[in-house]
């Protein structure tokens, strides 16, 4: 059929957008093997493994992982909690304020990141709070219960009001219904948004150069590594175990809520 | 059927607990939502706030001591040349920006709404997904290898003898420079590169949902394509396209590692907040500079709420 064939010129376009939005990414994974160490010169003069091994050696890239994950896990549990308590209450019924909320929940994606950190550095100077782990978890936390809410509500208004209200009617209370019903029907949106909330956290540098003190994620250290270049090998391989890394939660979380009206992960 | 089940409470403090929220919804609401509000609330909130009571005070000019007495004097220090032209700057790549990510965005985001079916759909799908989710800086990082003298794309247009007229785009005022890794051009690419994603699912979302059967009443009514496109397919994907600029505007106005990393010295409002907060230790200014994007993004939202650009988020 006619309608279904696209044009030529259409197809080039999408296959140069899609093009343009993979190549620069691919390149990071050529310059992993590079044998060039000053510069980034291109074509490579040879390849090699040798980069591989130096920066598992490195203690400092793993220091700064470590904090990534720990960090990324805590804002994750935070977000989950927050998020759902907030798409429970915003999908079962309209209160006064309802629309206030869900403005509140999206606001610290929506302004610019640098805003959220700025805003927060300087509530801390004022509280005298000083920098620690902490600090970095309060601001991630806060951006990342967006992400789990939008997944939650996308499906507490596709569980029936009449399960829950079957599940009471046959004499469980609140609690077990909460369990036995409404869980197990919200369990994948949950489990992808906190896999986005996972990903966004671990990625998360802007927010993250305000909030914390002297430790450092692995954006930050990837930061420092941009702005002043020490090794470069060692950042062309952890920049490619850094794409590899988000890949999965991504992946997972599209294949949790394919299917779905909403699939996970518009809202960045 | 037994009526006791139904008179007797059933025992325990949770099962009470239970019956208390059942019969008072209202409570139950209230409970749900007080953790997420207090902690929004209270951390987020408060802290903007604290921001921009800070902009309403000064800074003294001698001694560099913040002044805590209402002035509007910050504000219009914003209006001088010199930081008037940041906000302009930032202004004007932001408007490019949104315009090169709609222009390269739509064909895919069309291709993938209307043409792609199965497979390809997926693959579409995460196409844009993947480049959405990926490392920030390991995006931003990648053009600085695609960018430097030494890098892939000098090379590439050193190989086709085009080098001649690279150096003549590079000897442009305002956006050439040095080389593409310090001149504006680069720096407009990577926030192209970084945001795009951004731009193509919302206008996929709304291509969606345009009935294929009006391009082909278009087309049956003798609408050339370009005429389909032009008042028939645009007009209908435009609350997407304005939905995704909120996003490619509002993220190119507040960001200061970009232009730090690829571009000129040329400031952008993101690098003067980060430079009066940070070494000059001007926070009243800073704060005033952080409201502009805040602006901005208030206008740009109501008009694109009158758009109808919210239906396509």
């Amino acid at each position: 059929m006619h309608s279904d064939r696209a044009p030529l010129g259409l197809k080039i376009a999408a296959g140069f957008g899609l093009a343009f939005m993979h190549l620069p990414i691919l390149l990071i994974f050529v310059y992993a093997f590079t044998t060039e160490d000053k510069s980034y010169q291109w074509p490579p003069p040879g390849f090699t493994l040798k980069w591989f091994a130096v920066t598992w050696a490195r203690p400092d890239v793993w220091e700064a992982l470590g904090l990534s994950l720990q960090v990324a896990s805590i804002s994750t549990i935070i977000a989950l909690v927050l998020g759902t308590l907030c798409a429970a209450a915003v999908s079962r019924t309209r209160f006064f304020g309802r629309e206030a909320i869900s403005l509140l929940v999206i606001l610290p994606i929506a302004l610019p990141g640098i805003i959220t950190g700025i805003a927060l550095r300087s509530a801390f100077n004022l509280a005298d709070i000083p920098f620690s782990f902490w600090t970095i978890v309060l601001g991630h936390a806060t951006f990342c219960v967006v992400v789990v809410y939008n997944n939650a509500v996308a499906r507490f208004r596709r569980v029936s009001g009449s399960l829950v209200e079957a599940s009471m009617d046959l004499g469980a209370n609140s609690f077990q219904t909460f369990r036995y019903i409404i869980l197990p029907n919200i369990s994948t949106a949950l489990l992808a948004g906190g896999m986005l909330a996972f990903a966004l956290s671990f990625d998360e540098v802007i927010v993250t150069t305000f909030t914390a003190g002297q430790q450092q994620t692995l954006p930050i250290w990837m930061l420092e590594e941009l702005v002043r270049p020490r090794e470069r090998p060692v950042t062309n391989v952890v920049a490619m175990v850094v794409v590899l890394v988000t890949f999965l939660p991504v992946l997972a979380a599209y294949t949790l809520t394919r299917g779905t009206d909403t699939v996970a992960g518009q809202g960045k | 059927m037994s009526d006791s089940a139904l008179i007797n409470r059933r025992g325990g403090a949770l099962a009470q607990l239970s019956d208390t929220l059942w019969r008072r919804p209202g409570l139950l609401i209230f409970l749900l939502i007080l953790p997420p509000a207090l902690w929004l609330g209270i951390i987020y909130l408060g802290s903007l706030f604290a921001l921009l009571a800070q902009s309403f005070f000064s800074i003294d000019e001698f001694t560099g001591i913040i002044q805590y007495e209402f002035t509007l004097k910050t504000y219009a220090e914003l209006f001088r040349p010199s930081n008037f032209d940041i906000i302009i700057r930032t202004v004007v790549m932001a408007a490019a920006v949104t315009i090169g990510a709609a222009v390269i965005g739509f064909p895919v985001a069309y291709y993938a709404a209307r043409y792609a079916r199965g497979k390809w759909k997926a693959i579409f799908y995460l196409g844009v997904m993947m480049p959405l989710w990926s490392s920030y800086l390991v995006k931003v990082y990648s053009w600085k290898l695609i960018l430097a003298k030494e890098g892939i794309l000098n090379w590439l247009f050193e190989t086709l003898h085009l080098g001649g007229l690279l150096n003549a785009y590079l000897a442009i005022p305002v956006i050439g420079g040095n080389s593409l890794s310090v001149s504006a051009t680069g720096t407009f690419l990577v926030f192209l590169y970084v945001w795009i994603p951004f731009m193509i699912l919302p206008i996929q979302a709304s291509l969606e949902r345009v009935p294929h059967t009006m391009i082909e009443a278009s087309g049956d009514l003798g609408a050339r394509p370009a005429q389909t496109f032009r008042h028939v397919l645009l007009p209908l994907a435009l609350p997407g396209v304005i939905a995704g600029s909120i996003f490619t505007f509002s993220l190119t106005l507040g960001d200061y590692i970009i232009p730090q990393i690829v571009g000129s010295s040329r400031r952008f409002i993101g690098q003067a907040v980060y430079a009066y907060q940070g070494t000059a230790g001007n926070i009243p200014l800073a704060a005033a500079f952080a409201v502009v994007p805040i602006l901005l993004m208030a206008v740009y939202l109501w008009v694109a709420k009158r758009q109808g650009a919210f239906d396509a988020l």
